[in-house]
């Protein structure tokens, strides 16, 4: 994945805290100018990585490179990276002017190029107006403005971003990301965002990085994480699914919930136990007897743009969104195309049993339990 | 009207034990021993203006020397975990558990010609040095006695201070001097300034420390102020004049220490 564009590279990064591994050898590199997303549950070494970056932790093994030099243990002051923290940690002493204006003075840029640098940012932000208002007595999506605009008037190579939709309201927060992919591209500076809100990673990023235990499970555009994911973990994390256990009896033919459906995969070897994940829009409904599963619906909830409801097949349950409401109790038939049956390799066992309910309902189909019976 | 009926036990309280003194005091200050008006005393106390000086002079050295010390420890203890926090100002606060003569009289014995440090230093081949009965020793008693009113406000407004500011500050391009210079020591100014008016406030008016560490070899206005009253140059109107005079500059110092603190910050002090 080097190559002459690379502007930020770790090495088998690994970091302890209180002999605890937070991040196992992580490996990635980041482009010039791409807007790259960590997304991952809380605990996954998502913040820690940004604060690698940013000189806040250092890493107890590995190396990490910025433009070609290794910058392990030089301090945050002395890097070309601005970051937006979490609760955005304006200084409370300054008011919005001074605030964007910190790093300038700190750094001795002449007094009128601040101030022109500064009454840029501001535009850009759209806190014209704002300069002599108290932090303070901002609003959220003021005050990650502010914050957004003191780390960016420093022309930083690469913005850090930790969280920082996390504490405004859902109408804000799309707002937001609208613009922040809007500045990104406007200035373009290399954005390391880090967020657990799989909507929010698609939304902005060029590239996704699907974190979970201080280790690294996928890289890739964010079609790519949603089409593709490699393993059950990371297609339940990006959007729902449903994630059955299946059998690969031959090359392009499953075995899952006592069907045999053709599928598009191949390669993964003669009765190979595996992970059949299914979107829950990718179903399609018919009447009652004419789709390949056919069941009672047995709960919908309207969420707006969609229904979702819970499908009770007989041995296992799916999870199907549709456009029309079906009535609880009322029975329909459900088929699936081979395009949009993914299989995936199965992870480790206790992997497995920390996936969502529905899948825990569905490990067994009939047949593998008739065999663990007579076991 | 509510408020008004249970502030009156409070306001009751200030009269008799606040207002009424005061009141008394000034018109001591304004008498002569027979009664009538008169501005002799304070005429008088302007004898006194060495005394008044060096007790100024010394309580502001006291107070510098608690700045010093207590800033980076309130510092340190502020960035550390909530539960060594609590240890540490438990530590802190221990010797305040001990009555303040009881203190003042164990540095007696440490520091007297054949107490306890020259003993030790003699055994290097050092000294014997002079250290009791010296101003550095009542600078000394002042700073152990009032030391912790520096720590504890220093310390309850740094551990405000987010350690996001801090890492901010030093992602914006700050060393930690610049941190200290452009962060730190404006968000915990209001400490600082509560802390010495902690410090000088005691310390410019004791008269324990200075008799007892200072051997009553030089006078503080404390001093002066216990003669008047118990002493053998019984004189109280005297006494209250140079009483006024402490206060007001006490007064003034505070308005000036005032003066640091952010317009919106002010607290609710006299001037």
């Amino acid at each position: 994945m080097q190559n002459n564009n690379t502007l930020i590279s770790l090495r088998n990064i690994s970091v302890e805290f209180d002999g605890q591994k937070v991040l196992d050898r992580i490996s990635l590199d980041i482009s010039d100018k791409e807007f790259v997303t960590l997304l991952g549950p809380s605990g996954c070494g998502k913040t820690t990585t940004l604060r690698i970056i940013g000189g806040f932790v250092d890493p107890t093994e590995g190396d990490i490179f910025f433009d070609g030099k290794k910058i392990n243990g030089l301090p945050p002051h002395k890097r070309q990276v601005n970051t937006v923290f979490q609760r955005y940690a304006l200084f409370p002493h300054l008011n919005v002017y001074e605030n964007v204006e910190f790093g300038l003075k700190i750094n001795k840029i002449p007094e009128e190029e601040r101030r022109k640098r500064v009454k840029e940012m501001l535009a850009l932000v759209n806190l014209r107006g704002f300069e002599l208002r108290r932090v303070g007595n901002l609003s959220g999506g003021q005050q990650q403005r502010v914050a957004i605009a003191r780390a960016l008037v420093n022309h930083p190579r690469v913005l850090l971003l930790d969280e920082p939709l996390g504490a405004l309201d859902l109408k804000l927060r799309k707002e937001m990301q609208i613009e922040l992919k809007r500045i990104q591209k406007q200035l373009e500076i290399t954005f390391l965002y880090v967020t657990h809100d799989q909507e929010e990673a698609l939304t902005m990023s060029d590239r996704v990085v699907v974190m979970r235990d201080g280790e690294i499970l996928q890289i890739g555009s964010p079609t790519d994480i949603y089409n593709e994911p490699v393993n059950a973990y990371v297609a339940d994390f990006i959007g729902e699914s449903n994630i059955i256990d299946g059998i690969m009896r031959e090359d392009y033919f499953v075995e899952f919930a006592g069907k045999m459906l053709p599928c598009t995969d191949s390669g993964f070897g003669k009765n190979m136990p595996v992970d059949v994940v299914i979107r829950p829009e990718d179903w399609e409904i018919s009447e009652d007897g004419k789709g390949q599963f056919n069941g009672v619906v047995e709960s919908t909830i309207f969420k707006g743009v969609h229904f979702e409801n819970i499908v009770d097949a007989g041995n296992i349950k799916f999870m199907v969104h549709t456009t029309q409401e079906h009535q609880p109790g009322s029975r329909i038939g459900l088929s699936i195309i081979p395009d949009y049956i993914h299989i995936m390799h199965k992870m480790g066992k206790d992997e497995t049993l920390e996936l969502g309910a529905l899948a825990a309902d569905s490990l067994l189909t009939d047949e593998e339990e008739a065999a663990s019976e007579e076991e | 009207m509510r408020s008004r009926i249970t502030a009156a036990p409070y306001l009751l309280w200030a009269v008799l034990f606040i207002v009424i003194p005061l009141v008394l005091v000034a018109v001591f200050a304004f008498t002569n021993t027979g009664g009538g008006f008169t501005l002799e005393n304070f005429k008088n106390s302007a004898d006194y203006a060495p005394v008044i000086f060096n007790s100024i002079w010394l309580s502001m050295i006291a107070t510098a020397i608690c700045l010093v010390i207590a800033y980076p420890l309130a510092y340190v203890i502020s960035r550390r975990s909530a539960g060594s926090q609590r240890t540490m100002i438990m530590l802190i606060m221990l010797p305040m558990w001990m009555n303040f003569l009881l203190r003042t009289y164990a540095w007696m014995t440490l520091l007297e010609n054949n107490g306890l440090i020259n003993k030790l230093l003699g055994f290097l081949g050092l000294g014997p040095f002079e250290m009791i009965n010296t101003q550095g020793a009542v600078v000394l008693g002042m700073v152990y006695n009032y030391l912790p009113f520096m720590i504890l406000p220093l310390y309850s407004v740094m551990v405000k201070i987010e350690n996001s500011l801090v890492e901010a500050a030093s992602d914006l391009g700050c060393s930690a001097s610049d941190t200290m210079k452009h962060v730190l020591l404006p968000l915990s100014m209001p400490g600082v300034t509560t802390g010495i008016i902690m410090v000088f406030v005691p310390s410019v008016s004791t008269f324990v420390i200075s008799r007892m560490l200072g051997g009553g070899s030089f006078m503080l206005i404390g001093d002066l102020i216990e003669m008047q009253f118990l002493g053998n140059a019984y004189n109280p109107n005297l006494g209250a004049a140079i009483s006024m005079v402490l206060m007001f500059i006490i007064l003034i110092c505070m308005a000036l220490t005032n003066l640091f603190k952010d317009p919106e910050e002010k607290e609710g002090l006299l001037l």
